[in-house]
């Protein structure tokens, strides 16, 4: 393998890789075989292991998601791509009323194994209906986990807990990130979901990111760095299950929290994170809390509008000042 | 069909009929809350069915489908102790009336959300294709879940794929209050369908548990030989209304007489009858299934609720909820 690989390609190694090693994984999705997905993120996996494993579907996001559903109760374990996470939408009973509940509903007699993987978010500038950070109308159903990289590493480590994990996984790619490049992580890389990476240490702040924001809070605490204020960067990983104990400890080293979302404030998963701080964490802190996220509106289109709508490096660095002053 | 397993067949609608009875009493003596929909006059459609299946088989039915779990294996006193909350319920009392399941005996679900386990039991079936094994996969759904986006993609993916699904429509003539016919462009509402999807669409008497057990085994081997799936139509009446709160007073007089008197029970009765059974053995099975019920109620009235920590289990794999560190 090369020493680096791109977000990209680490999708596909990362399924890849699961594929080889159980042959109850199999992937559908409205072009991922011959065609290789449309952000090219299923390469390879049609010449790898046939027809038989790689499904290509119609435009059917019901019947994707409720097909690797019925597949998933009955002994396999299907990857089923939805093309951008904003057509989510269109499946969304799947993923609100059905696989979510069925376990509980009867009483812990069925198993969903299912990875629901999706493109997420802006940048790319595809407007707004192929544009949003949508992890939230997930986090807001009981019964789903929640898995959004941010490194190619990452991308292969969180595919292979998803596909093995006898939960469902919603799997959140993020668009801005699939050219994005890091180091390949080993044979047999399983990063457990739950688990956050505290990916840069600092003591004066805690900026708590997930999937693109990530990056960007490096770079926010690169500048700050600059200016003398050393911040610790968390990314999250996952949402469900949820890694508050890193952002606790983070914050007893900090006592100063930021939030870094790309999704709209309105409901976001930074609202969690920040109300599980007040409720366990208030003692740590001193000074309030601070969400840096989308405005809640519409993706606009043009790069010029549509960096006025999600967190861009200049707004971290000015709320973090911000709260250094206090 | 033999006397003997038509006289089975009977006895299993009798049962049937005899449990929604009950979970009707059950309900006005105010031990099962929430609502039924209770499915008595459809009984034989999920008895013909289930009898023309192999037992490692799927099915996949609606909220109204008590009838199909208990055709499918789940016992009278499960099912009612699951509508009156108790712990030995089929889904420990986390179910209810809409949701019976019993995955141990292949009855894969009820599903309220109208047309929604479409996909999951073509998904089913593909799950079965590619593990190699002869399985086949029913769907059991109203006339109402037809105009529902997620039946024609089921349909399709379905046929694309060739997959061992049967599509089995309970067309009784209305949605929740509506006649199907006034919102509904074609006269089958399913069969008339499924030609547009390259799979064939049979209509059928679904009073008729010989009629019904027919053309289920048929099309059933014929999915099974890999000649893909079918939409099976049957013409059937519920006897109650959509649900405990419906009186059903939006039903002509004549028409609700009509289809009484086409019952499943009466036109078994009279199968029975040419095939030369006597009305004392048929006594006798009725006497058979009034004292499974009978005793089902008492059990289930007596046993306990659930432990009120059974709350918090089993949303996750591991039996637990926890959503976060
Ligand atoms: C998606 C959805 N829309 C509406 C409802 C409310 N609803 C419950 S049952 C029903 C009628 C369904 O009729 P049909 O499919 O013919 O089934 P039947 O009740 O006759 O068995 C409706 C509209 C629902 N549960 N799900």
């Amino acid at each position: 393998m090369a020493d680096v690989i791109t977000y990209r390609d680490a999708v596909a190694e990362g399924i890849a890789r699961e594929m080889r090693r159980d042959a109850s994984v199999v992937c559908l999705g409205e072009d991922i075989a011959a065609a290789g997905g449309v952000f090219k993120t299923t390469t390879g996996l049609l010449k790898e292991f046939g027809p038989e494993r790689v499904w290509d579907t119609p435009i059917s996001e019901q019947a994707i998601v409720g097909a690797a559903m019925g597949a998933a109760m009955t002994g396999m374990r299907p990857v089923a791509e939805i093309m951008f996470s904003d057509f989510l939408a269109c499946c969304w009973d799947y993923l609100a009323n059905e696989i979510p509940k069925v376990r509980y509903m009867t009483g812990g007699q069925v198993t969903v194994p299912l990875v629901v993987r999706t493109a997420n978010g802006g940048g790319l500038g595809f407007g707004a209906q192929h544009s949003q950070a949508t992890e939230n109308w997930a986090l807001t159903v009981p019964g789903l986990k929640i898995a959004a990289p941010a490194t190619p590493a990452d991308v292969i480590g969180m595919l292979a807990a998803a596909i093995r994990s006898d939960d469902p996984v919603v799997f959140f790619e993020h668009k801005g990130l699939f050219a994005t490049k890091g180091p390949p992580p080993p044979p047999g890389h399983v990063v457990e979901l739950g688990r956050a990476a505290v990916v840069r240490e600092g003591d004066d702040i805690t900026l708590v990111a997930l999937a693109s924001m990530v990056p960007l809070a490096l770079k926010a605490a690169d500048v700050l760095a600059g200016e003398g204020i050393e911040a610790e960067v968390v990314d999250l990983r996952c949402l469900v299950p949820l890694d508050a104990a890193t952002v606790l400890a983070s914050l007893r080293k900090t006592s100063r929290l930021v939030t870094v979302e790309e999704n709209p404030y309105q409901g976001g998963w930074g609202a969690t994170v920040v109300s599980v701080v007040a409720d366990e964490g208030f003692g740590l802190l001193d000074a309030p809390v601070r969400r840096v996220a989308g405005e809640c509106v519409p993706l606009p289109f043009a790069d010029t509008l549509e960096q006025q709508v999600i967190p861009t490096v200049d707004k971290v660095v000015t709320e973090v000042r911000r709260l250094a002053a206090y | 069909m033999d006397a003997g397993a038509l006289l089975d067949r009977y006895e299993r609608m009798d049962v049937i009929r005899r449990t929604e009875k009950a979970a009707h009493d059950l309900f006005l003596q105010g031990l099962v809350k929430g609502t039924t929909h209770l499915a008595a006059g459809q009984e034989a459609i999920a008895v013909g069915a289930s009898a023309a299946l192999r037992p490692d088989d799927y099915v996949f039915a609606t909220y109204r489908g008590h009838h199909h779990a208990l055709a499918r294996g789940a016992t009278p006193e499960e099912c009612l102790a699951e509508l009156m909350s108790r712990a030995t319920g089929l889904c420990g009392a986390k179910g209810g009336s809409m949701h019976l399941t019993k995955a141990a005996t292949g009855m894969l679900g009820s599903y309220a959300i109208v047309g929604s386990h479409l996909p999951m039991a073509v998904g089913a079936a593909w799950s079965a294709r590619l593990r190699g094994t002869e399985q086949l996969v029913v769907a059991f759904f109203g006339d109402g879940a037809t105009n529902i986006g997620a039946f024609h993609e089921s349909l399709n993916l379905a046929a694309v794929w060739r997959l061992p699904v049967l599509f089995v429509c309970e067309n009784n003539l209305y949605m929740e209050y509506t006649p199907i016919a006034d919102v509904t462009a074609v006269p089958r509402p399913a069969a008339d369908r499924a030609p547009a999807h390259g799979i064939p669409g049979e209509v059928v008497d679904g009073n008729d548990v010989v009629a019904v057990e027919e053309a289920v085994g048929r099309l059933a081997r014929r999915a099974r030989a890999g000649e893909g799936p079918a939409v099976l139509e049957a013409e059937t009446y519920r006897h109650f209304g959509h649900s405990r709160a419906d009186p059903a007073a939006y039903r002509p007089a004549e028409e609700v007489e009509r289809w009484l008197k086409h019952d499943p029970l009466d036109l078994a009765r009279g199968h029975l009858a040419e095939l030369g059974v006597g009305a004392e053995t048929v006594a006798e099975a009725d006497e058979r299934a009034r004292a499974v019920v009978e005793r089902a109620v008492e059990a289930a009235k007596a046993a306990p609720p659930p432990d009120p920590r059974e709350a918090l289990t089993d949303v996750w794999a591991d039996g637990g909820a926890a959503w976060r560190t």
